[in-house]
């Protein structure tokens, strides 16, 4: 065992003392092969079952076992609890490649390692880790994160979502809405008031198994794309957990969760850039086979002109979400770095996926390409882990910090 | 006994990719396409690294021939499980003519300076289609071979292959040490997890010239042309039986 802490001390070193900028224009070895294995994975395994899961909803139970197998599904986690112990570049490249395959499974695996692993392994005691990470490692169990409710989103401080100690006992009531991953999920990370006076100080972080006596779901919500990851309300009615349940200190909550959408913001921004991805790479190869006017449409200034915008939102988006890593993974602050991330990756997947659909004119609109399904899946990335709205918000307050007398 | 495997891996274009000919017809478009490890070599080394965790032999060793991208290649292998790799440096003109003998020659060489107990190949590379490097490795050697093999059982110091034949299937029983040739269904290879592929950089892959190893690769073949397939006439339909036998006779294929 002290082989390989040594072992990985090493490698961290190693890998810290080349952690720079030149990194953006090359991955290191490791990150290129650890890419090319994604690839190969989404390419030979998602892609060519991707239509089925949206058409038909189904959640890739076998896939994500495989991915959890190849140490996907917890990626930051180190190797003593089950994880790969990798970094979070790793992560969003990883995250990205599987995104391009299907964008469904993409979530599914951000959710299980940002969201629901994340807080815990910064949060948790070592007793939580081992309870509530271990056995979600291996893609058997996944994990969910439950902060939104039907009256609050954005306003995430407005939590109504009630706990209160009961003896032994935390006693939780409440609704959380739009919870991804839900009806797959064996455990979730709830956010409740526990002093309401203290308003957004006074809400904390709590970890459920599922089922239990008390947790409830609501019905699949029936969405425009994603449609292979489960989303449904999550109904607490006296949900009874020991004590020790609670994550983090007593009202912390907010923090916890502000924190941990920081890095969900990457994995979502990877997603994105996956589903971007995939929408080039469908419309490029059209323009080279579809012929108009006597040659490819590939020769037409207007279709270049949309590819090369295209190829342009993707790439600095994409540069971005490295930044954001990179920062991420030298411990430095990286809140700003992460939100320009998610607002340039999302709309770069609703920009890419509109044009890869006018590109391909009508066989675009059909369900025979996967055009209209990138379309699908992008939308939402504008709006889950904090709306393009939200993001704006973040980054200009942290501009505004920056610029201060 | 060694208990040491020796894996050829080749560094392929991928299978996925729609190949062109060069424009002067020379050879095959690589520049700036994407290669992989050849699908057959990655069986081979899956095989190898189920042996090794079946505790039935002790060391698995990767073998490239070709040039600096080879790495890549052999670092692949070690992150399905191979123990250390070899890369025999081959570049430019001796690499154009690289061919079944020469590495074979290479191979034969490594497994007696390896003391290597059985080496798995994959059946054929998905380039040249040869499907001659396992049995010339063997002759050169005077080892038994297990070519096409769809199922290899150790039993002591033996090995049972199952053979894919036109026939069906043959099994055979051979001596080690051995040579194997792996065949599509033999096994399905493994994604590398990433803990795997973070260990795959701490393993060693020793350089060697094929001059260190004795091997002479000069070839006595010469690609004259390359060119494509021809394209594919559209078929026709006749009415009767007669209109059929006619249109052969017609057509000289009769």
């Amino acid at each position: 065992m002290s082989a390989l802490f040594k072992a990985r001390k090493v490698l961290a070193v190693c890998l810290h003392g080349s952690r720079s900028l030149s990194q953006l224009a090359e991955l290191p070895e490791t990150h290129q092969l650890l890419r090319q294995t994604c690839r190969d994975f989404a390419d030979r395994e998602l892609a060519p079952i991707a239509a089925m899961l949206d058409k038909e909803h189904v959640y890739p139970a076998k896939q994500i076992k495989e991915l959890g197998a190849m140490g996907v599904m917890a990626m930051e986690v180190p190797e003593e609890l089950g994880g790969a112990g990798m970094d979070y570049l790793a992560y969003s490249l990883a995250v990205e490649e599987i995104s391009r395959g299907c964008a469904s499974t993409g979530v599914v695996v951000s959710v299980n390692n940002s969201l629901y692993i994340g807080p815990i392994l910064k949060f948790g005691t070592e007793e939580q880790k081992k309870q509530w990470i271990s056995p979600f490692t291996a893609g058997d169990k996944v994990g969910c994160f439950a902060l939104s409710e039907p009256g609050n989103g954005s306003d995430a401080g407005a939590a109504s979502t009630m706990a209160h100690q009961d003896g032994e006992e935390w006693v939780l009531n409440g609704t959380k809405a739009w919870i991804t991953n839900s009806w797959d999920a064996s455990a979730t990370v709830v956010f409740a008031t526990t002093d309401k006076k203290l308003k957004h100080k006074g809400i904390s972080a709590f970890l459920i198994p599922m089922p239990h006596p008390g947790l409830s779901l609501g019905k699949k919500e029936d969405k425009l794309g994603i449609r292979a990851s489960s989303t449904a309300n999550i109904i607490l009615e006296d949900c009874r957990i020991p004590l020790n349940n609670m994550l983090g200190p007593r009202g912390a909550g907010f923090k916890i969760a502000m924190q941990t959408l920081d890095s969900g913001r990457i994995g979502i921004a990877a997603q994105a850039l996956g589903i971007a991805q995939a929408s080039l790479d469908c419309a490029a190869d059209y323009a080279h086979k579809r012929t108009a006017f006597g040659a490819p449409i590939g020769k037409l200034q207007a279709i270049q002109f949309k590819l090369a915008d295209m190829a342009v939102a993707i790439e600095s988006a994409r540069l971005l979400t490295w930044k954001a890593s990179l920062l991420r993974d030298a411990k430095k602050v990286f809140t700003k770095e992460a939100a320009m991330a998610k607002l340039a990756a999302s709309e770069a997947a609703t920009f890419c996926s509109h044009q890869a659909i006018q590109i391909l004119g009508g066989m675009g609109y059909v369900t025979d390409m996967p055009a209209e399904r990138h379309y699908r899946d992008a939308r939402i990335t504008e709006i889950y882990e904090g709306t393009s709205e939200i993001q704006r918000l973040v980054i200009a307050g942290q501009i505004l910090k920056e610029y201060q007398a | 006994m060694s208990g040491r495997v020796l894996v050829g891996v080749k560094r392929v274009i991928d299978y996925a990719v729609k190949i062109r000919v060069k424009p002067d017809n020379t050879g095959v478009v690589t520049d700036g396409v994407k290669h992989s490890m050849n699908p057959f070599c990655e069986i081979a080394v899956e095989e190898a690294v189920k042996l090794k965790e079946k505790k039935l032999v002790k060391e698995v060793v990767a073998v490239s021939c070709g040039p600096q991208q080879s790495q890549e290649t052999i670092r692949t292998a070690l992150a399905m499980g191979a123990d250390r790799g070899i890369h025999v440096e081959v570049s430019g003109k001796d690499y154009e003519t690289l061919g079944p003998l020469q590495v074979s020659k290479i191979m034969a060489a490594l497994a007696k300076k390896e003391d290597a107990q059985i080496i798995i190949l994959g059946k054929q590379a998905i380039d040249d289609d040869c499907n001659q490097t396992g049995q010339m490795t063997a002759a050169l050697l005077d080892w038994p071979q297990g070519t096409f093999a769809s199922e290899v059982t150790l039993d002591g110091d033996k090995i049972k292959v199952v053979r894919e034949i036109d026939g069906g299937l043959e099994t055979i029983k051979i001596n080690t040490p051995a040579v194997l040739t792996a065949d599509l269904r033999l096994n399905t290879p493994r994604y590398a997890t990433l803990p795997n592929i973070m260990k795959a950089k701490k393993k060693k892959i020793a350089n060697v010239k094929p001059a260190d190893l004795g091997v002479n690769l000069t070839s006595k073949l010469e690609v004259l042309r390359v060119e494509d397939p021809p394209q594919r006439q559209a078929g026709m339909k006749v009415e009767t039986v007669e209109d059929l036998v006619g249109k052969l006779k017609e057509s000289g294929k009769v």
